[in-house]
């Protein structure tokens, strides 16, 4: 099939050899688990279980939360030691809500079978998938469950399994083709039924050879036709969108998803774990890492999730002397693990055992001497340079209409940059400064629709009162307009009136002339008053 | 001559009867510089600004009657958005109106609130839940740190809690070069 190119990309070197002598060998269960419950992009799961609870093998401990959102599943069998704040595997090294699961050892499955996906609703198996915690294992951990969602605006009529592993040092996928490649064409025959994709492409690097050997293999084996294709080594070619644009020549679009296009893409390893749940009824309980670097074993190691990755670097042997920490992910986009007391998540796909001579310290960032290399090799076609000036002066808005969000720090602008100028961390930087910007404007427009809202109910309240209260006076008017009270009212004032004529004004006779014209003046004077009222 | 007054006179009336019916026609309801303004305002309500609110205070910039810099929660950053929406220049924020604080939410000691609903009453948008006689609380993700519910409790029982970093809410920092000591 003919192939098409992407803009930039770079060669950095490869180190993959040294991980990829030996077959994926495993580790024995550790005695300790800890399973965050936020490792996939999404809400993070619902907790199931309680502290001191015995759960089985493939048990569920955290249910996906809302629809972007995957479950946690037991790796074992064992009891819930506790459930707490612990150190996750994240860039910001703060700690988050884990589950601590102390092993038996008994390592006993709970109940479960395959799962027939064709006599059941499409729907159905999605809803399956989804407790099943089946995420992205290539690295960005996005529920795979809402992608199989086939959708009738947007039809999927490719299906693109990426096998690229474009990064240095990682190899887990190549050695998860070379060895399950069977297994993976099977997950990939259930994805393109449950698609309803017309046909499906695996997009391999040429520096695998081995590996797209066994998968063409695997495919000419199997009855749905599936391309193997192979790709020039480039970074980052394993990019979903850069590798669509390779296999297919389509581009996608600025800020919409690859079905837009009539394509979805997904990695060799999340094939692999859709036909593990669907035709053996297990969840997401173990993935394949790298380990490498600066380690007496380098390879590719069986790993239950939440298992230490201390504990892994030591079943590779340990690391050298010389090495100063662990990175997870590869060198370029990678982070530096805050401690290696950190679990094991379905995001981590490799660790390296850095070392100074592996990766140099960065020497200290130059100004920018504006010779537009970071755009030559951009592989989404931005203007990193652009990018970085607008970062640095916090003129986000500018770096958003510059179409920050676009980036996918590849980190090549960085590898290329003469001036050592750390420009992913600039756009992490504006990013996340942008996105919390949104929150707050996001949490201000609530805020003004509930002050609204609750100025709008003070006023009816008011409203309402002042009619009760006119309502209340209007009834006592009329009930004092009723005949029978207006005549008793009537009658006690003429019998007022007749009292009052009957008194006769005593020692008004012999009056001296003085005291006459005294009275005569107090009557005038009562008169008056009287006419008042 | 003639023709020309009248081809004049005769145009301004066009264009006057345009004007007048589109003046009708187009009529904005509402005042638009307001609604800007109060989108750039924070909506914390707390009336620092010496305002009841922040669309009053909105309405007192776009009448003149208030300077841009009397909101401390909205801080800097949105002092300096005003300046650019008004085209005035930038001025340091007024320290009378109070000082920016970290983003905080208010929480009810709930073992000492007696139930008297005054900070219910108090609150601008709602946020606190209760009945006389009966423990309150605050819905967190509602409540915009207004601090307004601080002065009506009678036992002192709501105090700010400030929002902890979490890892949803972490931000990337800026990137900064490490200085090195060289030897003297």
């Amino acid at each position: 099939m003919s192939l098409f190119k992407f803009h930039g990309g770079v060669h950095p070197p490869e180190h993959k050899l040294k991980s990829t002598a030996a077959p994926i060998r495993s580790v024995t269960m550790p005695l300790r688990l800890v399973l965050p419950l936020r490792q996939h992009v999404g809400n993070v799961a619902k907790l199931m279980v309680a502290v001191g609870d015995h759960v089985l093998k493939g048990q569920l401990l955290a249910a996906p939360d809302g629809m972007i959102s995957a479950a946690v599943h037991a790796p074992t069998s064992g009891t819930i030691a506790a459930i707490e704040e612990r150190l996750i595997p994240h860039a910001s090294g703060l700690p988050d809500l884990c589950i601590t699961l102390n092993a038996d050892g008994e390592d006993r499955w709970g109940d479960h079978q395959p799962l027939d996906y064709q006599a059941q609703e499409k729907s159905a198996v999605l809803d399956a998938l989804r407790l099943a915690g089946v995420v992205g294992l290539g690295g960005a951990t996005f529920p795979s469950h809402v992608k199989l969602r086939a959708d009738d605006a947007h039809p999927v009529l490719t299906l693109i399994i990426n096998g690229a592993e474009c990064e240095p040092y990682i190899t887990c996928d190549d050695l998860l083709m070379r060895e399950r490649a069977l297994e993976i064409v099977r997950g990939i025959e259930i994805m393109q039924y449950l698609l309803g994709a017309k046909h499906a492409i695996i997009g391999i690097e040429d520096n695998k050879p081995e590996a797209a050997a066994a998968m063409r293999l695997a495919c000419s084996q199997n009855s749905i036709s599936i391309t193997v294709a192979t790709v020039p080594t480039l970074y980052p070619g394993g990019g979903a969108k850069q590798l669509i644009k390779v296999l297919t020549g389509l581009e996608v679009p600025s800020g919409k998803l690859p079905t837009t296009i009539g394509v979805q893409c997904f990695n060799v390893a999340t094939a692999y774990t859709v036909h593990r749940f669907i035709d053996h009824g297990e969840p997401v309980i173990s993935r394949v890492v790298t380990v490498t670097g600066r380690v007496a074993q380098p390879g590719n190691y069986e790993v239950p999730l939440g298992m230490e990755i201390f504990d892994l670097v030591q079943a590779a042997g340990g690391t050298a002397d010389d090495s100063n920490g662990l990175v997870m992910g590869g060198p370029m986009m990678g982070f530096n693990l805050p401690s290696g007391h950190v679990p094991v998540v379905k995001g981590t796909n490799c660790i390296i055992a850095s070392a100074p001579a592996l990766f140099a310290p960065q020497p200290p960032a130059m100004p920018c001497i504006r010779c537009a290399r970071c755009a030559e090799v951009c592989p989404v076609n931005l203007q990193p340079q652009e990018l970085y000036w607008f970062a640095r002066a916090d003129n986000f808005e500018k770096a958003r209409s510059y179409d920050l969000f676009d980036c996918i720090e590849c980190g090549c602008c960085s590898y290329v940059c003469p001036s050592r100028i750390p420009l992913v961390q600039y756009y992490r930087y504006a990013k996340s400064e942008i996105l919390a910007s949104d929150k707050a404007r996001q949490a201000a427009n609530v805020a003004r629709e509930r002050n609204e809202l609750r100025l709008a109910r003070i006023a009816r309240e008011k409203e309402e009162r002042a009619a009760k209260h006119a309502e209340r006076a209007v009834g006592a008017r009329a009930e004092a307009g009723g005949d029978a009270k207006q005549a008793a009212i009537a009658a006690a004032m003429a019998r007022a009136e007749a009292q009052k004529a009957e008194i006769v004004p005593q020692n008004v006779t012999d009056l001296s002339p003085l005291v006459a014209t005294e009275i005569k003046a107090i009557d005038a004077r009562r008169g008056k008053v009287d006419d008042r009222d | 001559m003639m023709t020309a007054l009248l081809v004049m006179i005769g145009l301004a009336l066009l264009l006057g009867i345009v004007l007048g019916y589109s003046a009708l026609k187009f009529k904005v309801e509402g005042d638009p510089l307001v609604d800007k303004i109060d989108a750039i305002l924070p909506q914390t309500q707390c009336g620092q600004c010496g305002f009841p609110g922040c669309k009053p205070y909105a309405t007192a910039i776009a009448h003149g009657e208030a300077d841009i810099n009397q909101c401390p929660p909205g801080g800097e950053p949105g002092m300096r958005a005003l300046a650019d929406l008004l085209g005035v220049e930038p001025k340091p924020l007024n320290a009378e109106c109070g000082t920016p604080k970290p983003k905080s939410v208010a929480v009810i000691v709930e073992n000492l609130c007696i139930g008297c609903t005054l900070c219910i009453q108090a609150c601008p948008v709602d946020a606190i839940l209760g009945a006389a006689k009966q423990m309150h609380t605050v819905i967190a993700s509602e409540c915009t740190g207004c601090e307004l519910c601080l002065p009506p409790c009678p036992v002192d029982c709501i105090s700010m809690v400030p929002i902890p970093e979490k890892v949803d809410n972490w931000k990337w920092r800026y990137p900064v070069i490490e200085i090195k000591s060289l030897a003297v």
